[in-house]
């Protein structure tokens, strides 16, 4: 590639790039259903795309996924390029960076974003090597320098989450990041956003594929702290797993999902999906319980944004108290389940139907009705109703419930994330 | 008998390589409060622990089926001292690839030197059928270097590897389990392949005594730039890197007064902190609909 160089306002050589423009997002999808990160990610990539006043892009690859090309528009791309193929089905590294190679040397973003999950850096770190370009991982914030340097400040934590470091990429175009999920705010889905879809054709063809998909093992039950709302976290203070079953509850209670600090699951305690945090997830929901988590820094960098912090801890000068809105200091075998009796009463008594979340108010309200009617009343249904994860209630009529909202639930995430 | 020797002999057998690197622990590194800087004395050295279950996988493949298990890495010349370790657990050879011309180097540019050091390990010691990766290492947390060296080599690729399943040398297949954040996914591909470990993947063997004194008395073969004749000089280091540190900084933790909750026993204690978060307006923010 012959490239013209240029002296930049910083005095360096730079090579000349302006053939490249434009913000790209990869599309992460399985089954036709995108990953929230995707979304996440077009709402950071338009702020970006904004402030160098070029346009976002969004690629969607998979099978009957055009769907996806539409919902890509809703969330604020201002064009999508689709690869819908059958041999595109399922992930596979080789096929698939193969299109995005192809889409990338044509179309010359000069930003392109994937979700930092195992597909995303699977595939962008195959893409990185073949372009060759730079790749900063698992970002966590990002912002761009205007024009004339147009660069990307790609920042990410360092040294297990105590350090934050910004990553440049000067010298090659595009500049590439993978980033985490339930970092980025996703813009609220538009519908009359309708954007062109540029179709692209996959050229790989199954039989130079060595790769086979066999199966596809989904763990429904496996949490999902990034999209959580409410997050109930233990930590050391717990003193083993049995605790977590206490927290489980308040966690039911409050349709909310259970997490734990590292010093809890390097304990052995809890599965490592559950961790928060240093070489865990960042999250940043509604509501955070902090039960017997001391407060270090490798744990609040992944939590601090959380709407409204609740910490209980036995020790008044624990760290956590520095962040937390709400602070109680006491016995957490005493107080959590108390908590959990209290949201109960509460959500009881105002007769809450959690319908609203559902997609669909009137079926979900019906069906959680229907539930109630073989159980004790409005209040006992409307708990489950607002559980997703609490089908193992075990109460005989709960279930009914549990597993009428496990449909409204699935139909409140299609309809999320299109 | 030399090396190339040693290989002949062996030749009906795969031939394994296991990517490690010499890493702080950087879980025991602190920052300073005073400095606000990394205080990297005392910080014991390590190998990489991700790298160590893919040399795991790789054993257990030679005890069941037969290999040749080489690791090799890119660091300093202290980096001897992982390598023995993995002699210790069991590895055939070590090699060291080590010179101040690869100093500074991000992922791209360490993937292009494994690469090449693979490459050298086949004309040594045949070719390569499968080569582990950690998932990532714990001072760099990228895991770009594994699929950086499959695209280099023409490899297949499988990452995020929980399960090794099945290895069939005749046929040249592999069969494994990709841990993903929503479950499992059962693949399988041909080789040669990369495969990129977690600690899932199995439980790392303490070293035996043998290995031991193996280790003690071995000496890792050492590769510089001088044994690379095809080396491009652009392509590693400082220069043949295209990502560049700008800052570094420690995340201001934002601190808020928060309001503590007293009382005189826990259910008034959880009854005061429900009415704060529902006056808060959780309900509304949650969606949660609440009949007037």
């Amino acid at each position: 590639m012959a490239v013209a160089e240029e002296k930049n306002t910083a005095g360096e050589t730079a090579p000349d790039w302006s053939d490249y423009r434009g913000v790209m997002v990869v599309v992460e999808q399985r089954a036709g259903v995108a990953k929230a990160v995707s979304w996440q990610l077009l709402g950071e990539g338009r702020k970006l795309a904004d402030k160098l006043e070029t346009r976002l892009m969004a690629l969607v690859l998979g099978h009957d996924v055009e769907h996806l090309a539409k919902e890509a528009g809703y969330y604020g791309a201002d064009e999508v390029y689709l690869c819908d193929a059958p041999e595109l089905k399922d992930y596979r590294t080789r096929p698939y960076s193969r299109v995005c190679l192809k889409v990338i040397r044509e179309v010359k973003p000069e930003i392109v974003l994937f979700g930092a999950t195992g597909t995303g850096r699977d595939l962008a770190g195959a893409i990185a090597t073949h372009l060759p370009t730079g790749l900063t991982a698992d970002t966590t914030i990002l912002d761009v320098e205007p024009h004339p340097s147009r660069l990307l400040l790609a920042s990410r934590p360092a040294f297990s989450e105590k350090m934050m470091a910004t990553i440049l990429c000067k010298q090659y175009r595009p500049q590439m990041a993978t980033a985490r999920a339930g970092v980025f705010q996703a813009l609220p889905r538009d519908e009359s956003r309708q954007a062109p879809i540029i179709r692209v054709e996959n050229e790989m063809r199954e039989e130079d594929i060595a790769a086979r998909v066999l199966e596809f093992i989904g763990e429904t039950g496996r949490v999902n702290l990034e999209e959580a709302e409410i997050i109930v976290a233990g930590g050391r203070g717990l003193g083993g797993p049995e605790a977590f079953g206490m927290l489980k509850e308040l966690a039911d209670a409050l349709g909310g999902v259970v997490g734990a600090s590292r010093a809890a699951v390097d304990a052995g305690w809890i599965s490592h999906d559950h961790q928060v945090g240093q070489t865990g997830h960042t999250v940043r929901p509604r509501l955070y319980f902090a039960i017997g988590i001391s407060g270090a820094v490798q744990h609040t960098v992944g939590m601090s944004n959380s709407e409204v912090i609740v910490a209980i801890n036995r020790d008044p000068e624990a760290p956590i108290f520095q962040i937390a809105h709400y602070g109680i200091v006491g016995d957490l075998f005493k107080i959590v389940p108390a908590i959990t009796k209290a949201v109960k009463k509460k959500r009881g008594l105002s007769g809450i139907v959690d319908a609203a979340r559902a997609g669909e108010p009137d079926a979900a309200a019906a069906r959680a009705e229907t539930a109630a009617a073989g159980d004790g009343g409005p209040a006992e249904a409307a708990m489950p109703g607002e559980v997703p994860a609490a089908g193992g209630t075990g109460e005989g009529g709960k279930n009914a419930a549990a597993a009428a909202t496990e449909q409204a639930a699935t139909g409140t995430r299609e309809e999320e994330r299109g | 008998m030399d090396r190339k020797q040693q290989a002949k002999r062996r030749d009906n057998v795969l031939h394994i390589v296991v990517c490690i690197k010499q890493v702080p622990d950087s879980r025991e590194i602190r920052i300073d409060p005073k400095t606000n800087t990394l205080i990297r004395q005392g910080v014991p050295s390590i190998v990489n622990f991700y790298d160590l279950h893919g040399l795991e996988e790789a054993l257990r493949i030679k005890e069941q089926i037969g290999a040749r298990v080489t690791v090799v890495t890119m660091g300093p010349p202290q980096a001897e001292k992982s390598l023995k370790e993995c002699i210790s657990l069991g590895a055939d050879e070590a090699v060291l690839v080590t010179d101040r011309g690869f100093a500074g180097a991000d992922t791209l540019a360490t993937s292009y030197v494994l690469a090449l050091a693979i490459r050298k390990a086949e004309q040594e010691w045949g070719p390569v059928d499968i080569v582990f990766c950690g998932k990532q290492t714990l001072d760099g947390d990228t895991g770009q270097v594994g699929p950086g060296i499959a695209c280099r080599l023409d490899l297949e690729q499988l990452t995020y590897v929980g399960k090794v399943r099945k290895v069939d040398p005749e046929k040249r297949r592999i069969t494994v389990e990709r841990h993903l954040e929503d479950g499992v996914e059962v693949v399988e591909t041909g080789m040669p392949v990369l495969v990129t470990a977690l600690k899932e993947l199995n439980k790392v063997r303490r070293a035996s005594l043998p290995g031991m004194i193996r280790a003690a008395r071995y000496k890792p073969v050492i590769w510089t730039t001088a044994d690379f004749p095809d080396l491009d000089r652009t392509k590693i280091g400082l220069k043949g890197s295209p990502t560049v540190v700008a800052k570094q900084w420690v995340p201001e933790v934002r601190k808020i007064d928060g309001e503590r909750i007293e009382g005189d026993s826990p259910e008034q204690v959880a009854e005061q902190l429900v009415e704060k978060l529902w006056a808060g307006g959780l309900p509304e923010r949650l969606g949660w609909k609440v009949p007037s």
